[in-house]
């Protein structure tokens, strides 16, 4: 028989040891599933590897796909931290988007000094509106923000495709001959271009150092301010926050638009790193809200262990649509994620607990003899 | 101007209330899972990826095997599975529930697992080779209002009927029943009775998560009978807010399905009819999902105080030596 007892102390290295053993589970538990569907394991894994990690144009790649997961992953590690279960990253990033390329077409034919900061802001301001929706639903009315987040972003994918497809608005392309024929956005101009940091042979996106950036900020504010304090303190336990008179609603407010401006900032860097123009079929198509959940998970909510695994992930997800074909279907990306998140939740119990092995009764025999 | 040249049954309510019954039967099989689940006291966000499994195990087993019945069961299974899944994490492994449900949905859903079977199985594509149509006698389908909104309707809709009677007897009038509202309302007090609750939790989780693959084969072996990636698009998601509306009574769950089910028969109605055709479809489109947000909002305004319903111990693991 197996008996679960609660841990008086966790010792460190399990944080470190579990999160590791999750991993390597997960993997074996993936390689049962592909060998189930007639695939060989150790091929697909030798190419995963290859084409995420295994030379500096794989790694240039990877930091492309990094560059959302790291934003939405922190817009879902600052929510869940306050066990506000924002899952409307991936709406929040569109509207991001759509601001912020709003702001770059309007803006282009300034400098990049101006245009790219604004670009940031009217991302974040995009973010941080759609996200109080469910926040100021959840602060004054209790509704359930799992839910209301997450039906924005049917709804916000909805908006995306309108303003391109099926409007002459201010960001679809009218002008161009394909245009005509293909429904497109304006391209950018030069110099709402984001720049790009060019070290030994790798490209790191502005956006990707902007988001190393936001992490620390988040770690500082959550773990060296009051504010950051609070927060925690409403997450673990809201009685006691609200006994000692700290100001939930406003927190839920706060906390959600702070969320909702770093995936705002991610679709941001989406228009200005990347695609330079306002893309809904690639951007709905990619569900890097979704991702953000599982990294933010990964990550206990930690901002610096969520860059790490946004850029493991990252590499998982660029191998994914790299290699996507007959012998290496699409979906795979999604169940492995799965599976490392199911992993990890399932260590999470040694963390806390001690598994014994054997009978309660046998133990008490043990210890009188 | 309602009434059209085809007579009553050709009137646009009248369409819309069909097109409410089609649409909200998946709804109310995964409405019903989840209500089952969350009396236990288990909270299942992979609502939606259990149905999209439930929706591509379906239509393989359809073409395969030919049969719309094995099928069903096929997809019952797949869907019970995945539920399998977060039941051991959650029950077994005390995991946070609402974090392991949305690992099954990502796990499962439409960038998951049954993307992956549908590539795999080579599904997409196919023409389905049986789907649920209506077999009732052309007489009776034909009637006047009743005809098109109740009987012209595939067999999925009334086994969806005799569902919604057998949950809500089974959870007022047996013994069983009356356990399971037992373990969802006091784990501890349950336990004391000698209630299995590990058991009643694993059980209701299962079958919930069964109902739930039906009710994503609903939209593979009838509505739109094919197989593409996200077939179900959030139906899953409004279920889950179905329930709530419901205040987790399952006879609630029928009014509000075709609540929500009219809401998503919607834009293809208008579509189809040319009914305002200068409003862009991403309007109605988005219809269901905006009237979700309203629908929580009032139940929740109304239901704040004393939480109409929920199951007490929803969300929380059962720990007999920590209670």
């Amino acid at each position: 028989m197996i008996r679960f007892e609660r841990r008086l102390r966790q010792p460190g290295w399990l944080s470190v040891a579990v999160p590791v053993g999750s991993v390597i589970v997960a993997f074996g538990l993936m390689t049962l599933v592909l060998l189930a569907t007639g695939h060989s394991p150790g091929h697909t894994f030798s190419r995963l590897l290859d084409t995420g990690f295994g030379s500096k144009v794989a790694i240039n790649e990877t930091f492309v796909s990094a560059t959302p997961l790291l934003f939405t992953g922190l817009c879902a590690a600052v929510a869940f931290r306050m066990q506000l279960f924002n899952i409307g990253g991936e709406g929040q990033l569109y509207a991001g988007a759509i601001l912020g390329a709003a702001a770059g077409i309007a803006l282009g034919n300034h400098s990049g000094w101006l245009s790219v900061p604004a670009m940031i802001v009217a991302g974040a301001v995009g973010g941080a509106a759609l996200a109080l929706v469910p926040a100021i639903l959840r602060a004054f009315l209790s509704t359930n923000e799992i839910i209301t987040s997450l039906m924005l972003n049917y709804v916000a994918a909805l908006v995306i495709n309108y303003l391109i497809f099926d409007s002459q608005s201010y960001w679809r392309d009218t002008s161009s001959p394909t245009a005509k024929v293909f429904p497109q956005g304006k391209n950018l101009p030069e110099a709402a271009n984001w720049p790009l940091a060019h070290v030994g042979g790798l490209y790191l996106p502005f956006g990707l150092l902007l988001g190393v950036v936001l992490a620390a900020v988040i770690w500082v504010l959550y773990t060296r301010t009051r504010f950051g304090f609070e927060v925690q303190v409403i997450g673990d336990s809201p009685r006691a926050a609200t006994y000692a008179g700290m100001r939930t609603r406003r927190k839920i407010l706060a906390v959600m638009a702070l969320s909702g401006a770093v995936a705002g900032i991610g679709g941001a860097s989406q228009d200005g790193d990347f695609r330079h123009t306002l893309d809904p079929r690639g951007l709905t198509a990619a569900g890097y809200g979704y991702a953000g959940i599982v990294i933010a998970a990964l990550g206990r909510y930690n901002p610096f262990a969520v860059c790490l695994i946004a850029f493991l992930l990252g590499g998982l997800q660029n191998a994914g649509f790299a290699l996507q074909g007959v012998d290496f279907p699409s979906g795979l990306v999604g169940v492995m994620q799965g599976l490392i998140l199911f992993c990890a939740l399932g260590g999470e119990l040694l963390v806390r607990y001690r598994v014994r092995l054997g009978s309660r009764g046998a133990q008490r025999a043990e210890a009188t003899a | 101007m309602l009434v059209a040249a085809g007579g009553i049954n050709n009137a646009v309510l009248v369409v819309v209330l069909a097109s409410a019954v089609v649409y909200g039967t998946p709804l109310l099989y995964a409405a019903l899972g989840e209500l089952l689940a969350e009396r236990a006291g288990v909270l299942n966000l992979g609502v939606e990826g259990m149905m999209l499994v439930g929706a591509v195990m379906g239509f393989w087993a359809v073409q395969r095997t030919g049969s719309l019945l094995l099928a069903i069961g096929v997809a019952a299974v797949a869907g019970g599975a995945m539920a399998l899944i977060h039941a051991f994490l959650v029950v077994t492994l005390r995991a946070n529930q609402i974090v392991s449900g949305l690992a099954l949905t990502i796990f499962a859903g439409a960038a998951g697992l049954s993307s992956y079977l549908g590539n795999d199985l080579n599904l997409a594509d196919q023409p389905a080779k049986h789907a649920f149509s209506p077999f009732l006698p052309r007489s009776w389908r034909t009637a006047d209002v009743v005809g098109p909104v109740l009987l012209n309707q595939s067999a999925l809709v009334y086994a969806s009927w005799v569902c919604v009677a057998l949950v809500a007897v089974y959870l007022s009038r047996t013994r069983p029943g009356l356990n399971l509202r037992a373990v969802g309302e006091s784990p501890a007090a349950a336990d004391a009775m000698g209630i299995n609750v590990v058991a009643y939790r694993y059980v209701h989780t299962v079958v919930g998560g069964a109902f739930a693959g039906v009710g994503g084969a609903c939209f593979s072996l009838a509505i739109t009978p094919q197989w593409v990636d996200g077939l179900t698009s959030g139906a899953g998601w409004i279920a889950i807010a179905l329930v709530i509306f419901a205040f987790w009574r399952p006879t609630l769950c029928l009014v509000g399905a075709y609540f929500f089910g009219a809401f998503s028969g919607i834009p293809f109605t208008f579509q189809a009819r040319g009914i305002l055709s200068g409003v862009p479809p991403e309007l109605f489109q988005s219809l269901p999902y905006v009237m979700t947000v309203v629908v929580l909002v009032l139940v929740s305004s109304a239901g704040a105080r004393r939480r109409l319903g929920a199951p007490a111990s929803l969300g929380t693991p059962y720990v007999r030596e920590e209670r």
